[in-house]
């Protein structure tokens, strides 16, 4: 039973997650075009609503928490636990401050954020009536699945108990539960989407379309550095129960992360380009905090620093790799960011903080991930393309969709180029 | 072809969640777990595939 100081504690670094979402919302919007600016802001916003409403009637249904009824399946002896058995609305269930109820909270917040990290690989064409659509979808199935598995004491937490798999999967800020579901989402988005009008030449070759706004994106990580503290604070405390002293920990994990990321991915674009590379920094630094979340609570700072400047180097050598090999528009670097950052982080809690039995629990963790969310996100993505096309008119692209979709633009004083309104 | 590489990719998570359910001895359990992992690879692989085809196609 969570002591009452600790319960506290958790909420308070709870309070501080939603500057996570404006930080991503901050860098998507950033890194997309001007004539979209206004658009993106609003789509993260709206986003956020939907996920925390689908969590409220059925997110927390599926999700549950550690110690809340759930159904289960018993083979070979073992119990296994599949799925939580909450109403609908969350009826019955008392927000007193109890466990479960802080879960409801952290998991509202937590599908928020992974609802918002499509945006970033969807900037620029995708609907907003659709990326609300699929932010249900993932709020609503995708998400909470996955959470109980690893949070609501499900099959994947129990791989600990059951099979002497070091201590079941560890995840304790959400590298997996939420970057790597966000960031497989975003790439499912980008491959139904298709790329940007003009993105890419006849013969193959990517054209570059820089991030309108360098300001925006870099004060975006600054934001989410702090939202990143909370959640992991509060994960680490909640789902792993990690007393209060360990915060210092978990807090200087987080920022070494993020640090080292950042400066790993300035050092690369350097001696690549010559000089280092604002957005791609960004990146680095935003999938440095989305490693870092898994093994927060687990490894000494040494290793959140070798995670760190691993995943820097791995963000920018994939944001190439998926625009030029993959031919996935990505205009936010979201998969590279999340999920690329996000499931290295899952890896890594396995290689440096627990025996061969951790590193197998983490791999199954990995292997649901690739197995299960990635072909179930883009089942229900394609179902709802089908039924209502994601992709935003190719008027509404060449006007831009701002004036398209909202009828007014992020910037009205700006002069408009001529260029940015002829057809590629 | 697409169908084909979701559908290795859920068997490859199948072969992961067998080995956990029925399996007892880590050696065998991280055999079965990788064998997973190849699977999900070689699906993953084709469903990339696919979409470079279809991106092809349409110039």
């Amino acid at each position: 039973m969570m002591a009452m100081n600790a319960m506290a504690l958790c909420l308070l670094f709870s309070l501080l997650i939603p500057l996570a979402g404006a930080g991503l919302a901050l860098i998507n919007a950033g890194l997309g075009r001007s004539r979209s600016a206004a658009h993106a802001m609003l789509a993260s916003l709206s986003v956020i609503a939907v996920a925390a409403l689908v969590y409220f009637v059925c997110g927390f249904a599926w999700q549950g928490s550690l110690g809340l009824p759930a159904h289960t399946l018993t083979v070979a002896g073992k119990t296994w636990n599949w799925l939580a058995a909450e109403p609908f609305f969350l009826r019955g269930l008392a927000l007193d401050g109890s466990p479960a109820s802080l879960a409801v909270w952290l998991g509202m917040l937590s599908a928020g954020l992974a609802a918002l990290i499509p945006l970033g690989s969807g900037a620029d064409r995708w609907r907003l009536g659709a990326s609300c659509a699929s932010a249900a979808l993932l709020a609503g199935f995708t998400y909470p699945l996955f959470a109980h598995w690893v949070w609501g004491g499900g099959w994947l937490a129990q791989l600990g108990a059951n099979n002497g798999l070091g201590k079941g999967f560890l995840d304790a800020g959400g590298s997996g539960s939420i970057q790597a579901v966000g960031g497989l989402t975003a790439l499912c988005i980008a491959w139904i989407l298709g790329p940007r009008r003009g993105k890419y030449a006849p013969d193959g070759t990517p054209s570059a379309i820089p991030g309108h706004n360098a300001v925006l994106v870099l004060f975006g990580c600054l934001a989410a550095l702090l939202g990143w503290l909370g959640l992991n604070c509060a994960g680490s405390i909640l789902y792993y129960g990690a007393e209060p002293g360990r915060m210092v920990l978990v807090a200087v994990n987080t920022t070494l992360g993020a640090s080292a990321a950042a400066l790993a991915s300035a050092a690369i674009t350097r001696t690549r380009f010559g000089k280092p590379d604002a957005s791609l920094c960004a990146n680095g630094w935003v999938g440095g905090l989305a490693a870092g979340s898994a093994g927060c609570a687990f490894v000494v700072p040494a290793v959140a620093v070798l995670v760190g400047a691993v995943t820097g180097i791995l963000v920018v050598l994939a944001v190439e790799w998926i625009e030029l090999h993959l031919a996935v528009d990505d205009p936010g670097g979201a998969v590279a960011v999340h999920a690329v950052g996000g499931i290295w982080g899952v890896i890594a809690v396995g290689l440096f903080a627990g025996g061969s039995g951790q590193f197998v629990a983490q791999l199954a963790g990995l292997a649901t991930l690739l197995g299960f969310v990635l072909p179930l996100t883009y089942g229900l993505n394609r179902a709802l393309d089908h039924f209502s096309r994601q992709r935003v008119a190719a008027e509404g692209e060449r006007r831009g969709m701002d004036l398209f979709e909202l009828g007014a633009g992020a910037y009205p004083e700006f002069m408009t180029h001529t260029e940015d309104f002829t057809q590629r | 072809m697409e169908l084909a590489g979701f559908l290795l990719l859920v068997a490859g998570w199948a072969i992961v969640l067998a080995s956990a359910v029925l399996l007892k001895t880590l050696p065998l359990e991280t055999l079965f777990v990788l064998a997973g992992l190849a699977t999900e690879l070689v699906g993953l692989v084709l469903v990339i595939r696919t979409h470079l085809v279809v991106r092809e196609a349409r110039g």
